[in-house]
């Protein structure tokens, strides 16, 4: 084909098309990908669909949408087909948002200071005063270098005509840029030839500019300058973006809580101490940032924030306060503003706007409701766009009623029926498209990606482009007039990752999430296979079973895989195969597997910024198993494989993938404490003094341990007290020895001391490497190895101990500022 | 007006604030507006602030609506909290309109509303930052329909918001157990009841609920002991009251607590949107448990000042 895959697309009478001039015929800057696209087999087409598919699902691409019931993660989702825009057109476009991004930035100036617009007349107070976006305390505050807004967006749509027009600015902390490279990454991907040929403009310098700018504009004072991205946290919509920008730029992602305030200057809590931060890449709302002077309710946000801002310490994009111009009723406006503030003619027009709160506007927007879109003034209002035309009896009364009560809360937009594009559904399917363009201030003046975040309505006719409401994105490419100059991204984003993780700023937040990302890793592998060593000796034939397994299963529940055993309760026990798949399968059920693997994805999803694809890969894999209904001892047994490679992946990664800092080294720690507790309660059921029948657990305890194999390439005979007892306690070369934990634990936490400039807790792990060293294994050939037996279980339950209290030392010592902080209410 | 030479009314307050913490506190960071402002009839001639224990930092800003605030930051643990604010200030009686004097009410609200091209000037910029919903303050159809009734067509402003005023006196009932700090407006209107934040809230939505500018006054008031009784440390609070906006007088105030126009026995700390903009202490700490303040606040006349803590047992918190 497919021919005629050009003709059949439909071409729109009452809209623009993007792709076609007349049917049939792409306009000149299509021209080379239409004929690619007919020029593939339809198999290819095939193919490049699931690639985008896959590439999505592989890189954990997601957009959290709120309460969604299906849980907060959706994959994002892409069309393979890109936005094309020609290379003449573009340059009058970035003009335009460039000189747009210079318009709002003075107009914040304005508003933040002398406040000529209001006295003047050409803005109405009620936009400025009457709404939550102006943040008072700001008042009277100069940013550095007077840049209010550093990182700015406009939504654009094409009308009938071919123009494009401003339909909303994004001015607090503008999404999608991330998003865009995203795209790109991909959709280039996926047409490889087509993008080459079409001098297809990169991406990398637009952000290479974002880093430079922050660095050169911010308040430095000689230091080398550090920026951070400030996220609200992983129940952000877009936190996924947070964490890519985050690792593309070098910016360490921070929360909060992992900075602090001290004399005006703003700090970042790294393991090592506190480091000084000059810019804040910030996409927590402006309410949240400092609970001390604005919203006291916030947990997200800096004590004494607005100290340092007021101080001039700290470079904040975009300043506080710069969301009071994502109102739409302030587009109207512009046009005389621009003439006055900046002495030029407004080059963007922006979608015809009527703010109610003027009479004859309001006037207006009653006479002609059927032709305009509602929409509320200010943004914290959530309430969607409205289109009059669909508005029948009492909800058009309704209406009514409440843009007379409140005019001013309300405007009217010109209903613009929105542009076209191909979409790839097995065949070319016209959706309504639009375009979020962004901009960033640099010391030269506002720099634009030229590229964009396509916005694709989700279904045919639909004419409104949310990404909540469940819209597809585009990659767009802008043309360039001769060949590019292109250096790989994927090489260049490798190499950030590298001078991150070879950095010192690691958030001492990072470190505890990568301690448990590390204890519940090993504790998803332990328990997966102490399940299985369950679930292939069940046999649904075998009345005795439950006996024949009665040490596993003490195990099991000593180690807290399955829940301790009901007192004397009138209902039956459930079915013992029962009660397994629980364990795997049920989320609720505490210890369960399913649990423990949320609670792996929570810990890893907050350092998503330092964790390899690859990594990711395999945490998305695991998430993915348990979603499929498991409802069969084999379906388990199948689920349980599956769970451990990927945990062996995982484990396999931190050894051999992973930068050798201090971040890495709380990850293997937490690996170490919790294999060395597992190992240690679970050996510890054995060898309990009046154990029946203890040889015949010795099997599957080496197969929980993960020592079966080794037993038997080294004795190659049914498993004995003594050899296994060696193999699994003292046997400090095998992996999944006491002995090899202790021993790790004792590196490890030296060197994290050292380097960390903290004492290295001797008393805690020395005297049970000693103990271990020292135990005479000969007692167990002696007549009464009940002694000997009696010593180790002592030395087990100290092991166990001294589990918990490392545990508990590395928490107090590198993590305990992490407690977030309690508020005091404002007392009169 | 009043001839006679104005003779100045002197006090003397201190404001003390302790907190007790089940678990020390470890970081902890206070904002306070303690310091009254200087005004046309106010002058503060001494201010001081004891703090124990000492805090890591002190500073010392003026805030977008004019209020001075001092930030302290404390980095060491302390389970005890203690912050007393002394201030000697002066009072000049005020130049009282007369309230039948002042313009309309609908010219009032008019003139402030937008026309394309129409100017401000900088008394009307200031008041039309306080038209809008705040925090505390909503405007609604509901408060501009009870408060309708004092603002027929034509009303002198200042006559329609003293009836306001009296009305809200009249029907709400003074009640500190019906509502705490994150009352709704809403809720106070229902109920009837509140305390001076509550009643101050409550006004300020009806006036701007009608396109009227009218702002929060935070402060003191000189209460007087029942009768026979002496005068006790500790035994005032602070006080809210609120303040409107007529051109040709400028701003002012009524207090819908005690039924009356501000003057000799109010002293006003600062303004802003509502209780949010000028809550006397504000802060974040880290760790601490528990805490329930313990407030006493002293307003006393100069005259009785010596007899006051003349006593050799004082009464109330002392710094230790």
């Amino acid at each position: 084909m497919p021919s005629g895959l050009i003709e059949s697309y439909p071409h729109a009478v009452d809209r623009y098309d993007e792709m076609l001039a007349a049917p049939g015929q792409p306009r000149p800057h299509w021209q080379a990908f239409a004929e690619r696209l007919s020029g593939f087999p339809e198999e290819a087409l095939l193919h490049r669909a699931d690639f985008v598919r896959g590439a999505i699902e592989a890189d954990g691409v997601t957009y959290n949408v709120y309460a969604d019931p299906k849980g907060t993660k959706r994959p994002w989702e892409l069309d393979m087909l890109p936005l094309i825009v020609g290379a003449a057109e573009w340059q009058t476009l970035g003009a335009a948002v460039a000189q747009r991004g210079r318009l709002l930035n003075a107009i914040l100036a304005d508003l933040y200071g002398p406040r000529h617009l209001l006295t003047e007349g050409l803005l109405p107070p009620a936009l400025v005063f009457g709404q939550h976006g102006y943040k008072w305390p700001c008042l009277g505050v100069q940013p550095p270098a007077g840049i209010w807004l550093h990182s700015y967006a406009v939504d654009l749509a094409r009308a009938p005509d071919g123009k494009w027009w401003a339909i909303a600015d994004r001015t607090q902390g503008p999404s999608g840029a991330g998003y865009a490279l995203q795209n790109r990454i991909i959709v280039s991907r996926a047409f490889p030839d087509a993008f080459r040929e079409l001098h297809v403009q990169p991406l990398a310098s637009f952000f290479r500019a974002i880093q430079d700018s922050l660095a050169r504009l911010a308040p430095t004072e000689g230091e080398a300058p550090l920026a951070v991205l400030l996220t609200p946290g992983p129940y952000n919509e877009t936190y996924f973006e947070h964490a890519f920008l985050a690792r593309y730029l070098g910016f360490p992602l921070v929360e909060g809580q992992d900075l602090t305030v001290r004399d005006d200057t703003v700090y970042l809590k790294t393991l090592r101490g506190l480091r000084r931060v000059h810019a804040i890449l910030r996409r927590l709302d402006d309410d949240f940032c400092d609970p001390l002077e604005l919203r006291a309710d916030s947990a997200l946000g800096i004590p004494g924030l607005m100290g340092a801002i007021r101080a001039g310490r700290v470079l904040m994009a975009n300043q506080l306060g710069s969301g009071v111009l994502e109102s739409a009723a302030l587009l109207g406006f512009l046009p005389p503003i621009c003439e006055r503030l900046l002495g030029e003619a407004l080059l963007m027009p922006s979608v015809a706007t009527w703010w109610c709160g003027e009479e004859p506007a309001l006037e207006y927007v009653l006479e002609h409701l059927d032709e305009l879109v509602i929409k509320p003034a200010f943004p914290s209002m959530r309430m969607e766009a409205v289109f009059g035309h669909e508005l029948k009896g009492d909800s058009r009364r309704r209406m009514i009623e409440r843009i007379v009560a409140q005019p001013h809360a309300y405007v009217g937009q010109e209903w613009v029926r929105l542009s076209q594009a191909p979409v790839w559904n097995r065949k070319l399917m016209p959706r309504s498209v639009g375009m979020r363009v962004f901009a960033a201030a640099t010391p030269d003046g506002y720099a634009v990606m030229p590229g964009a975040l396509g916005r694709v309505a989700p279904r045919a006719g639909m004419e409104v482009i949310s990404m909540q409401r469940g819209g597809l994105s585009k990659d767009t490419w802008v043309r360039a007039d001769a060949p590019v100059v292109r250096t790989s991204l994927l090489k260049r984003r490798l190499g950030v990752i590298d001078l991150v993780c070879g950095g010192a700023d690691i958030p001492s937040r990072v470190g505890e999430n990568l301690f448990w990302m590390g204890r519940y890793a090993e504790r998803c592998e332990a328990s997966a296979r102490l399940l299985r060593a369950a679930l292939v000796r069940v046999s649904s034939s075998d009345p005795d079973t439950e006996l024949r397994l009665s040490g596993l299963l003490a195990a099991a529940r000593r180690v807290g895989v399955l829940p301790p055993l009901a007192e004397e309760s009138g209902s039956t026990p459930p079915a013992l195969e029962e009660e397994l798949l629980a364990a795997l399968t049920d989320v609720d059920q505490p210890g369960s597997l399913a649990g423990k693997l949320r609670a792996l994805g929570f810990s890893a999803g907050h350092v998503k910024e330092r964790l390899s694809s690859d990594n990711w890969h395999a945490l998305n894999h695991l998430e993915q198993l348990l979603a499929r209904p498991i409802a069969t001892v084999d379906q388990a047994l199948s689920a349980l494989d599956q769970v451990m490679l990927s945990c062996i992946s995982l484990a396999g990664f931190a050894m051999d993938d992973m930068t050798r800092d201090e971040g890495w080294r709380f990850l293997i720690l937490g690996r170490r404490v919790e294999r060395l507790y597992g190992l240690a309660s679970l050996l510890s059921v054995p060898l309990e003094p009046d154990v029946r029948e203890r040889e015949r657990m010795f099997e599957w305890l080496l197969e929980a341990a993960n020592s079966i194999v080794t037993y038997r390439a080294r004795y190659r005979r049914v498993p004995e007290l003594l050899p296994l007892v060696h193999l699994l306690v003292f046997d400090t070369t095998n992996p999944h020895s006491v002995a090899f934990q202790v021993d790790a634990l004792q590196r490890y936490m030296g060197r994290t001391a050292r380097e960390l400039g903290h004492p290295y807790p001797s008393l805690m792990i020395d005297p049970l490497a000693r103990r271990l060293a020292d135990f005479d294994l000969t007692r167990f050939e002696a007549e009464d190895c009940e002694l000997a037996l009696g010593t180790l279980r002592t030395l087990l339950a100290e092991a166990e101990d001294v589990a918990g209290n490392v545990s508990e030392e590395v928490h107090r010592r590198f993590f305990i500022h992490t407690v977030r902080p309690m508020h005091l209410r404002s007392v009169a | 007006m009043n001839m006679l030479p104005k003779t100045p009314v002197r006090y003397h307050i201190r404001h003390d604030t302790r907190y007790r913490y089940d678990q020390p506190v470890g970081e902890s960071r206070q904002l306070l507006r303690l310091t009254p402002r200087e005004l046309p009839q106010q002058t503060l001639r001494q201010h001081r602030l004891d703090i124990d224990p000492e805090p890591a930092r002190r500073q010392r800003f003026t805030d977008g609506l004019g209020n001075l605030v001092e930030t302290l930051h404390f980095e060491r643990d302390h389970d005890a909290l203690l912050i007393r604010a002394e201030s000697w200030v002066e009072l000049l009686p005020r130049e009282l309109p007369a309230l039948a004097d002042s313009p309309p009410w609908e010219t009032v609200r008019d003139a402030l509303e937008y026309r394309a091209g129409r100017t401000l000037d900088a008394a009307q910029l200031d008041a039309c930052g306080y038209l809008f919903e705040s925090r505390h303050v909503r405007v609604k159809r509901e408060f501009a329909d009870y408060a309708a009734a004092d603002f027929p067509p034509q009303a002198p402003l200042l006559v329609g918001v003293h009836r306001l005023m009296r009305r809200i006196f009249d029907e709400f009932t003074f009640d500190p157990e019906a509502t705490d700090i994150s009352t709704p407006v809403t809720e106070v209107f229902e109920k009837r009841r509140g305390v001076c934040q509550d009643f101050a809230h409550f006004m300020l939505s009806c006036l701007r609920s009608l396109g009227l500018p009218a702002r929060y006054v935070s402060g003191y008031l000189l209460t007087r002991p029942p009768p026979g009784k002496p005068r006790l440390i500790g035994a005032d609070a602070t006080h809210a009251w609120v303040s409107v906006y007529c051109p040709e007088h400028g701003w002012v105030d009524f207090d819908p607590t005690n039924a009356l126009l501000p003057d000799l026995e109010h002293i006003t700390i600062g303004w802003g949107h509502d209780f949010a903009d000028v809550s006397p202490l504000r802060g974040v700490i880290l760790g601490g448990g528990e805490h329930e303040p313990e407030i006493a606040v002293t307003v006393v006349p100069e005259d009785e000042f010596e007899t006051l803590y003349g006593a050799a047992e004082l009464p109330g918190l002392r710094l230790a």
